[in-house]
């Protein structure tokens, strides 16, 4: 499988994967300045109140979202029941919703002060007033429970694509050989699946850590809170960069503890997919058990929310109708469309380096350009000011050298400045999401192309990607909608007049005024969505 | 060479030379400054950009220098005001509409900053198990509200501000064990925005909490939000000494502003009489122009003595008050 590439793929690897960096390396340089010992006094007041506080909502999300996520993939890539094809898209669509909104939803509904609680104490002749709270919504458990809701769809998607790609004779084999569905799963399928459900959980994990909304609104102060502080709160972006640079390690120890796991062992299947006779057929009672638990999480994660935003949409309409609507989405769609093109590119190429090149180094690039997803936004959006300014200034230096006008801030002050911290941010999605379909490639096709002195770049396109299209759309789609949804570097980065559904959005939330932000979150949800439903039209093509 | 680039240096800066116009970064909403603005351009013709964001726009203004494109800065609160100072990112502007119309204490001595509006951080107690009190920031942490007491977090810049402030008028030692008495009568850990505490009261959560005033009038004018407010009464925290603290929302004019003229217009019309009247009326916050009367629902509350304490002394000792509130772990 491997060979030398030529140069050509070894310098614009390094060189793309050097570039994608530079905002951390900027952010990393940063921390090693003066900090006037306030890293130090976090340490000793709350900062190791923060780590473990991080510790455990990403640890509690990584069990919720595979606990929710793979049981949904194993359910409709295996088994045959009634809305089988329905549900395989429906369990998508949480990804379209913002997860801050989300959050308010539930936080209005089940808080101390809510419908819920008051019913309650009404019930059980509790007093409302001092002690009547029922239970706490805005704790560590609620942000755990919320950030799973929205995120379960990565483990999800990944996991389904990797038991769909499984092939169909090897679950066969293991009936044959007497393993029940619980043993076929347990012993054959999630083995093979790992590398894809791996790829999910590390997403999940980098998501959570960055997350700033959610665990704000439910009060419970993290890493990111720390972050946020240090640097709005004491004005020091230092101690900021320090505390980002502590959230890096914290990934890059998460990723090696996983590699250590299954250094030896490897898998590959030959890429002819579950056919449909392979599905099993439910019968009733078991097809009401799981349709049962398809519904409760699609109702939760989505449906839930999303009509209470309608209900809220409609109340509020007059407020929050605006006529630049269709200008905000079409920025958002611009923006998203382009970031996911340009992370499908840099994700094929990356992987594509790691797996072909005979160099150790070549998984090096991939694993740099991801780690700009762990980062909370709107740090990531002042690492990206910095090398872009640079380039600006030095830009302007030359237009002064030849006594012209200066041309002003070209990559900074224009939306080249957003495009590029989503592909910083995004381009983890799909390096990821396509490594691990690569994974599932046999070498040897790798080699029998060789020996027929088929070059590198035509081995991708004409035998590789027809055997991963699947994986690579489901990794653009990744892409595209959190580029829809994307917040902070947008809201800092953007250049003047241009406003995207989602800052705008954003006017509202940030005042705790969701009724007023219902409709432009709609409207999110609704071109989000588009994508999510032609991708599955894609993946279901023939089945 | 020479050409390519003056070709390109055209195309990059030709949206430049359109009609005149005056860019913001804003600490605010958009949508709250649009009225005042919208105003201004229908009168001047000059069109005015708001970039709204909540964080980094100093770091934003500090990387772009020269090249910025931003004039003029709107802020929340005095802190953001004196950071921009501190970090040389504004300029100085001796002008006597402004000056005429914004008293002293409510500008920076050189002129870096001016104040917009004034808001005051009070007191909501519950109608029903508080009722109109004398009250005083410093009882807040006596035994008698004991698990009574609800607010958002110890972060916002607004509880910062005010926490800066007992610092400037007790000394560090007693702002500590203030605010651990504080911490000590909290119903809940802090949390939700200064709506939320409102809600909370009428739920009979907590009997008091701190806010702004402003929240009241947005309150009493939404139709959900109303019996929330109905629960409580606003009350003006040390009427018999010192005074309420106050904060105060303002702008900045950048070092480098390229639309200078044009930002200097919207400034002085922003200090005028007609745009003091949308935010006295629209936003409910008090007017820093004198002559400017009350919305009639604000001037309803009643009027109040504030806490003369200089604003930039709320600044200065803003980090002092951050490392207090991690040490007593007021937010966890």
């Amino acid at each position: 499988m491997y060979q030398n590439l030529s140069r050509k793929w070894l310098v614009v690897c390094w060189l793309i994967a050097l570039v994608l960096v530079s905002p951390i390396a900027a952010l990393v340089w940063q921390s090693f300045a003066d900090d006037q010992a306030i890293f130090s006094h976090l340490w000793q007041t709350v900062l190791p109140d923060y780590i473990l506080n991080s510790i455990l909502v990403t640890f509690g999300v990584i069990v919720l979202t595979s606990l929710i996520g793979i049981p949904c993939a194993w359910i409709v890539a295996m088994y045959d029941f009634p809305m089988r094809k329905t549900f395989i898209w429906l369990l998508l669509l949480p990804l379209a919703i913002p997860s801050y909104v989300v959050a308010y939803v539930y936080t209005d509904l089940l808080e101390c002060a809510g419908p819920i609680q008051s019913l309650m104490r009404g019930f059980l002749g509790i007093e409302s007033g001092v002690g009547g709270c029922l239970y706490e919504i805005r704790s560590i458990g609620s942000a755990i429970l919320i950030l799973s809701l929205v995120l379960f769809p990565y483990t999800y998607l990944l996991a389904r694509a990797a038991f769909m790609e499984q092939s169909a004779s090897l679950i066969k084999s293991a009936r044959v050989m007497g393993c029940n569905s619980w043993q076929s799963f347990y012993r054959v399928s999630l083995p093979l699946a790992r590398p894809a459900i791996v790829i999910g959980i590390t997403l999940v994990a980098m998501e959570t850590l960055a997350d700033f909304a959610v665990v704000k609104y439910f009060a419970v102060s993290t890493l990111t809170t720390a972050v946020y502080d240090t640097w709005l709160g004491y004005g020091d972006l230092t101690a900021a960069a320090r505390i980002s640079s502590l959230m890096l390690v914290f990934i890059f120890i998460l990723i090696a503890i996983e590699k250590l796991g299954h250094q030896k062992r490897k898998y590959y299947q030959k890429s002819t997919g579950q056919s449909n006779d392979a599905r099993k057929q439910l019968s009733g009672r078991e097809a009401l058990i799981v349709l049962s638990f398809l519904i409760l999480v699609f109702t939760a994660s989505f449906l839930f929310p999303f009509l209470t935003l309608a209900k809220y949409a409609i109340e509020y309409f007059e407020q929050s109708w605006n006529n630049q609507f269709l200008e905000y989405s079409f920025n958002s769609l611009f923006v998203a469309i382009l970031v996911s093109l340009i992370c499908l590119f840099i994700g094929l190429l990356l992987a594509y380096f790691k797996r072909l090149s005979v160099a150790k180094s070549s998984a090096i690039p991939g694993k740099l350009s991801s780690t700009g997803y762990a980062l909370p936004g709107t740090v990531l959006a002042i690492g990206v000011l910095v090398p872009l300014t640079l380039l600006d200034y030095k830009i302007n230096d030359i237009f002064e050298y030849f006594e012209l006008p200066a041309p002003g801030l070209i990559f900074s002050g224009s939306l080249f400045a957003i495009v590029f911290a989503y592909v910083v941010r995004f381009s983890a999605i799909s390096v990821g999401a396509i490594e691990s379909s690569l994974t599932k490639v046999s070498p040897s096709i790798d080699m029998v192309s060789a020996t027929m002195g088929i070059s590198p770049l035509k081995r991708m396109f004409k035998i590789h990607l027809p055997l991963v299209k699947k994986g690579l759309l489901a990794a653009t789609t990744l892409v595209f909608i959190e580029s829809m949804k994307e917040l902070p570097a947008a809201l800092l980065l953007r250049p003047f007049g241009f406003e995207t559904l989602a800052t705008h959005v954003y006017q509202f939330v940030s005042d705790e005024q969701l009724e007023l932000a219902a409709l432009s979150a709609i409207v999110i949800v609704f071109v989000g969505l588009i994508p999510v439903i032609l991708l599955n039209r894609f993946l279901e093509q023939g089945r | 060479m020479k050409n390519i680039l003056l070709l390109l240096c055209a195309i990059v800066t030709l949206p430049a030379f359109s009609s005149e116009s005056v860019n913001i970064y804003s600490y605010r909403q958009a949508y709250l400054i649009e009225p005042v603005v919208e105003r201004f351009t229908k009168d001047t013709g000059i069109k005015v950009n708001v970039l709204f964001a909540k964080k980094g726009l100093a770091e934003r203004l500090q990387r772009e220098g020269k090249h910025t494109k931003a004039d003029l800065v709107l802020t929340t609160d005095i802190s953001r005001l004196m950071e921009l100072t501190d970090r040389k990112l504004t300029q100085g502007l001796d002008n006597k509409v402004i000056n005429s119309n914004i008293p002293a204490h409510l500008r920076d001595p050189d002129n870096q900053w001016f104040a917009l509006t004034t808001r005051v951080r009070n007191v909501y107690a519950s109608k029903e198990r508080i009722g109109k009190i004398d009250i005083r920031y410093e009882d807040l942490a006596d035994e008698k509200f004991r698990g009574k007491i609800c607010t958002r977090s110890g972060k916002h810049p607004y509880t910062i501000a005010l926490v800066s402030s007992m610092i400037s008028h007790h000394g560090l030692e007693s702002a500590k064990t203030w605010l651990e008495g504080v911490k000590a009568n909290l119903a809940r850990k802090p949390q939700g925005n200064d709506r939320a505490q409102v809600k909370a009261i009428n739920e009979g959560l907590c009997d008091v909490s701190l806010g702004n005033s402003y929240y009241f009038g947005k309150m009493l004018s939404d139709k959900k939000q109303k019996t929330w407010a109905d629960s409580v009464h606003i009350l003006f925290p040390n009427q018999k000494d010192r005074g309420a603290h106050i904060n105060v929302s303002g702008m900045a004019l950048t070092k480098h502003a390229p639309n200078k003229a044009a930002a200097i217009k919207l400034m002085e019309y922003l200090s005028s009489d007609s745009a003091q009247q949308i935010y006295a009326e629209v936003n409910m916050e008090y007017p820093v122009k004198s002559s400017v009367k009350q919305a009639p629902l604000v001037a309803s509350w009643g009027q109040f003595k504030s806490d003369q304490l200089a604003m930039d002394k709320i600044a200065t000792n803003r980090q002092q008050a951050i490392k207090l509130i991690d040490e007593v772990k007021f937010d966890l």
